[in-house]
């Protein structure tokens, strides 16, 4: 009982710093999610877009970002990019002081990189599944190239990336934890500090675990809800 | 201070530091994985197999280890072990929980073993099914079935779904310089500390690259020599 007690509320407890921390959590991911998915988007119609040089591109920029650890894509953001807006700082202002970009932006920059590389990835196989016919019916039925991707398209695209997308969006829930070792306040930071006060790091790393494992829990049977409303309407054949 | 135009030649000093930071890498990575892969195995057929009472654990095993960051893992292993160190002491296993690099390799382990056993699962569900009653009819025992139809066919199935898993280890790793390890993560952050100079991170990111590539390659090539009999002139 005496263990609870450094979960609880209040100015003894550390309940209220780690649902904070479990907020930051959230919003980092949630902010990435969508930038991440848009990057995707465009990286995977650059390689399917029929344009060697685009192609060559989009697959050096898939292949470098998913070959190198997230930990040293965030080092390199943090760390490079802070270096450039020192740069850039003094350029224009030869006195300015030391400019430091925030964990919480370099996080969603970092982690929305990584999202972007294995998005495009998975979009493209979603694309090459595509019923080739559908594309021919609607340019056959007069419809502008945007109009039958928005309305033909990208309905059953959506349908196809779905589990593959869902798969990133588990991984990006689970590697927002990296953000904590370049000092946001996360969930996971707030347990660090947690035990550096109480010197209990078992039970606050379990109970942050217990947190992670159930927004991955709930995401699971949010996109499993997603996956069966995309599916509606199709006919699945008999096995 | 800023060798920003001259990356080659700044790497001179660094190759040193940089090549054992690789070795601890490749280290830390195998041993955890074959450790799983061991692990794994057994695991995996309980799991398809086994009855649901045996069944339950072990999904909520993998359920957990995929569910949650390996940071976390790897925390609740190296810095949660100390709140049990009297205990840890008094059962002469504390000199193994204060080593950073035996917690690293503990919590990588439990992670892996939790990916790998997914994957064989997977795998031995896709054998097919008459090749095993083929084996039965021949009046093979289970484990001459195992040894010669099942898990060959399992493996082959499994093979690059299991290379993903073993290259997302490999580049999860670098959260062992997290916990003070000199990996290659852990040598290239020290490098950056000392020098300020961001192309130590480019060097890092073509040794993870490269190290990536080399394992894909020969990866494939082993998958080449599983599945030789299936191979059409």
């Amino acid at each position: 009982m005496e263990l609870l007690s450094y979960l609880s509320w209040g100015p003894h407890g550390w309940g209220d710093e780690l649902v904070r921390g479990l907020g930051v959590t959230l919003s980092l991911a949630l902010t990435t999610l969508p930038l991440g998915l848009l990057l995707g988007l465009l990286i995977a119609l650059a390689s399917v877009s029929g344009r060697p040089v685009l192609q060559r591109l989009a697959q050096l920029y898939t292949a470098t970002l998913r070959g190198i650890p997230e930990l040293l894509t965030l080092f390199v953001v943090y760390n490079g990019a802070a270096m450039l807006l020192n740069q850039l700082a003094r350029h224009v202002n030869p006195d300015a002081g030391f400019v430091e970009l925030s964990p919480f932006v370099a996080g969603v920059v970092a982690l929305g990189l990584v999202f972007s590389a294995f998005a495009a990835e998975v979009l493209r196989g979603a694309w090459l599944a595509l019923d080739k016919g559908q594309r021919e019916a609607a340019r056959a039925l007069g419809f502008t190239p945007w109009l039958g991707f928005w309305l033909v398209e990208f309905p059953p695209l959506l349908r196809l990336a779905l589990p593959g997308l869902g798969n990133l969006w588990l991984n990006l829930l689970k590697d927002t934890a990296l953000v904590s070792v370049i000092a946001l306040n996360d969930l996971m930071r707030m347990a660090s500090v947690a035990v550096g006060v109480t010197k209990q790091p078992f039970l606050f790393y379990l109970a942050v675990s217990l947190l992670y494992w159930l927004l991955c829990v709930l995401s699971e049977a949010a996109i499993g809800r997603l996956e069966q409303h995309l599916s509606r309407g199709l006919r699945r054949p008999a096995l | 201070m800023n060798s920003l135009m001259d990356p080659v030649l700044a790497l001179h000093p660094w190759l040193a530091r940089l090549l054992t930071g690789m070795a601890m890498t490749l280290q830390l990575t195998a041993t955890a994985v074959l450790i799983a892969a061991a692990l794994a195995l057994p695991l995996a057929i309980l799991r398809a197999r086994g009855t649901p009472w045996l069944q339950t654990p072990l999904r909520l095993y993998v359920s957990f280890f995929r569910g949650t960051p390996l940071l976390v893992q790897l925390f609740l292993v190296y810095y949660g072990s100390g709140q049990f160190r009297p205990e840890l002491q008094q059962l002469g296993l504390w000199w193994f929980f204060r080593d950073p690099f035996y917690c690293a390799v503990t919590a990588f382990t439990l992670n892996s073993v939790a990916y790998q056993m997914e994957i064989l699962r997977g795998g031995l569900l896709a054998v097919s099914r008459g090749e095993v009653e083929a084996g039965l009819a021949f009046g093979m025992n289970r484990r001459l079935l195992y040894r010669r139809i099942i898990l060959p066919n399992a493996y082959r199935i499994a093979w690059p779904a299991l290379g993903n898993e073993i290259i997302l280890l490999l580049k999860a790793s670098a959260i062992a310089s997290v916990v003070t390890l000199l990996d290659l993560m852990g040598q290239t952050r020290r490098l950056f500390a000392s020098s300020f100079d961001i192309s130590v991170y480019l060097w890092a990111a073509v040794a993870y690259l490269l190290i990536t590539y080399t394992f894909i390659t020969l990866w494939r090539r082993m998958e080449h020599r599983l599945s030789r009999h299936r191979q059409r002139s």
